[in-house]
Formats: structure tokens, sequence, C-alpha cells
């Protein structure tokens, strides 16, 4: 049952102020979701104020630059600031985005920044995303096949084949698109979420892989792929411009299909 | 809570730096997600005309209940809809049909596998928007005259 309000150890209170230094002209205040295990206490909303003229473009700059000269005990992950890791996906500004790809500038008024949604929080900025990989685990997503495969020789793919797969192998795996989902949020424990459904089909829409039928077998399933409803919130926050929505209504048609 | 009724629950439960076990929070999801873009709203509303329209059913029973069971019955259900608080229920039952129709053809548009786009999914978004305000005043054209009428008089009554 969906349950739209945070329960009572997670909802966010006040927390501390960092005025920006003295002099600063360009000043953004980059509100920030905070949790720490050790205290206990609720999460709070800790304000940054950041002389954005001595601050790189990005909001990773920001948070980067607020760990190393203001708080450093602000956590978050990060690692390749060329949106390729997928690490530093967060929620900004309403949106979920990666903070090194979102420009600072595109954020009016305060800068409000919280962890992937609906997420167990591990700290800060940190959440526990040990469900979606259990849940990438569940589709196999590596090649299956039943015949043997060229004795001196890779397994080939016409360009046309492997055009297939454009859209889909470009993902980071960083679940911006699962954790904007509302349906994911009342129903991850068992509806496997855009992003695990796009992997799904990029192994569906392989030319070498001979497991289809069995992958689509897995997939049919009331939860699994049909607490899909086509909101397309997935699509529209996918910060490398892809399409989960598209790849799940591809999977909903070949299921149609298979029946005859 | 005893009973695990959520695989995700056992995710719930983090460490602090002694060791000892602490509950964590849930992080904000409609606390902070921006739901009033086209897509979550566009399918927010449908949900809810769904529900609404859903009632707007028993009312076609009610009528024709009223209908089947004589003119007695029948001149009741009319004076009930005819009242400016019925005609009221039925100008929004009007526009939650018309919006949960349209809403529906965009969701056949999808489930053939077209209107994935981002642009596309605007436009059939704003398409459904405003085709359900015209066909609502189209459906409603033969009443706009007598409803100026009554709000003229009542206005005229009051001053």
């Amino acid at each position: 049952m969906a349950e739209f309000k945070l329960p009572a150890n997670s909802t966010v209170g006040r927390g501390k102020t960092f005025k920006a230094e003295k002099g600063a002209k360009k000043v953004k205040s980059f509100k920030i979701y905070r949790w720490d295990p050790d205290t206990g206490a609720n999460p709070t909303q800790d304000t940054y104020e950041v002389d954005l003229d001595k601050c790189g473009p990005m909001v990773l700059d920001a948070l980067i630059k607020i760990k190393n000269e203001v708080d450093t005990t602000l956590t978050f992950r990060r690692s390749c600031r060329e949106g390729i890791c997928g690490s530093c996906a967060m929620n900004i500004d309403g949106l979920n985005t990666l903070a090194c790809l979102k420009p600072i500038e595109d954020v009016k008024g305060d800068c409000k920044i919280s962890p992937l949604p609906h997420l167990p929080v591990v700290k800060d900025l940190v959440p526990d995303l040990s469900q979606l990989y259990a849940q990438y685990r569940s589709i196999e997503p590596w090649l299956q096949t039943d015949t043997a495969a060229p004795p001196d020789e890779e397994r080939k793919q016409s360009k046309e084949e492997r055009a297939q797969l454009d859209g889909m192998w470009e993902c980071i795996l960083c679940f911006c698109c699962s954790t904007s989902c509302p349906s994911y949020w009342w129903n991850g424990d068992r509806y496997l979420g855009p992003a695990i459904l796009l992997q799904a089909y990029r192994w569906i829409a392989d030319s070498r892989d001979e497991a289809t039928g069995q992958r689509l077998d897995n997939l049919e399933d009331p939860f699994r792929l049909y607490r899909c409803h086509t909101i397309m919130n997935c699509t529209r926050t996918c910060p490398k411009g892809l399409n989960p929505a598209e790849a799940i209504g591809k999977i909903k048609q070949m299921m149609v299909e298979r029946q005859g | 809570m005893s009973s695990m009724q959520d695989s995700r629950e056992a995710a719930m439960i983090g460490r602090r730096t002694d060791g000892t076990t602490v509950r964590r929070p849930l992080s904000p999801h409609l606390q902070v997600y921006d739901m009033l873009q086209m897509s979550s709203f566009s399918s927010i509303l449908n949900r809810i005309t769904g529900v609404v329209w859903s009632f707007g059913i028993l009312l076609v029973v009610y009528w024709l209940l009223a209908l089947a069971l004589g003119p007695e019955t029948y001149a009741t259900a009319r004076a009930a809809f005819a009242h400016p608080i019925g005609q009221l229920v039925l100008v929004g039952m009007t526009v939650a049909a018309w919006y949960h129709t349209l809403a529906g053809l965009r969701h056949i548009n999808w489930d053939i596998g077209r209107g994935f786009s981002i642009p596309a999914m605007y436009r059939s978004g704003w398409a459904v928007f405003i085709g359900t305000a015209v066909l609502s005043i189209i459906t409603w054209l033969p009443a706009i005259p007598g409803a100026v009428e009554f709000i003229t008089a009542q206005i005229n009554a009051n001053l």
C-alpha cells in the first residue's frame, strides 16, 4: 500500500546555516539534506552559502567546495565528474540528475539537494542501492546462449543488429529514473523499475542472445513489468537522454506479440 | 511492524560507527519531487478522473433506475440533477469523463509503441488538456444560455 507521508524518523527538520565569507558578491544558498547515523536524530536541511565567483559551474563543484572548505562532514558519492560513472545521482531542485552535469545557473533561487527519492539513507546524500542491484542481478544481465560459439571468432552482429542496442548500452545505472518513478516508490519491492527494465530489454534486443523466451517469461508478472503505468517521469529525468519508458513499451508489445 | 511486509525493509537497518544498529530514514519523495511536471501530473489526473468517473457511472445507473421505476421516481431524479449543485456535479463528471477518455487514447498510442519522446509526451499531454476543455464546453453548450440566465437572476435577486 502506498505510504505518501514520510515515516516519523524520516521527516526533515531545520538545520544549521553556514554564512558566506564577508565581501562575497555572488552568493547562492545550497539547502542540503543531512543525516548522520551516529546522532540518531531526524534528518535536517543545512544551508550553505557559496560564493559563485570562487566556485566551478556545476552543482558537484559546489558540493566539493563545501566539503573542502566549509564542512568536511558533508557526505556524497562522486567519481568521474563527467557523467559516465553515475555516482553523483541525487535530487536537485525537484528532479533527479547527476550533480556533475547540472549547471548551478540552471537552478533558480535556492538550490535544494536531497538523496535519490524513496530509498534508505546511509548518510547525508548517500542512499542504499542494494535493492536496485539485487533486482539488476535478477534479470541475469549477461549473454546467454544454447548454441556453441564459433571456434575461432566472436559471435558476430550486423550493423543493423548492433544498432538495436543504441539507447541502452549508454545506461550508466545511476538509478535517477527508477527513483523518479512513483510506481517504483510504492511497489519497488516487486516492481523492477525503469532502469532494470531498460537493461532487461537491452538483452532481449541483443541478436546474439538466445534466452529471449526465458527473459520474457521472467517478466510476465503483474508486478515485475506491469506496474509501469507509462508515467514517463523516467524518460523526463534521465541525465543521459535515454528512454526507459519506450524500452518498457517494447517489452509489453513483445508480450502481446508472442501470444500470437 | 513485527512481520516483514516488504523486502526493502531489510535495507532500513544501518550501523553506527560503534557497530550498534540504527533505523535509517527513508529519503524524501513526494515531499521534494516536482510532481507538477507534465509526465506525473497528467498521470495522477488520469487516476483521479478514473475514480471520479466510476462514481459518475453510479449516477448513470441511478438515472436509468429512476427511469425504469416510473414517472414519480424519474421526476425526483430530474429535480436532483436540475438543482444547481446537481448541475455542478454533472459538469465535474463531464470534465472527468472527457479527460479520462482522451488520456486513455494517449495510453493506447503508447501501447502501440508511439509517442515516447519527451516533445511528443508534452504535445499529447497538452492535447489532452485542451481537448478536455473544448469537448466539455461543447457538451454543455445547450445549457450555457440557461445557466447565464440563472446566475443573472441570482445576482439581481441579491442586489
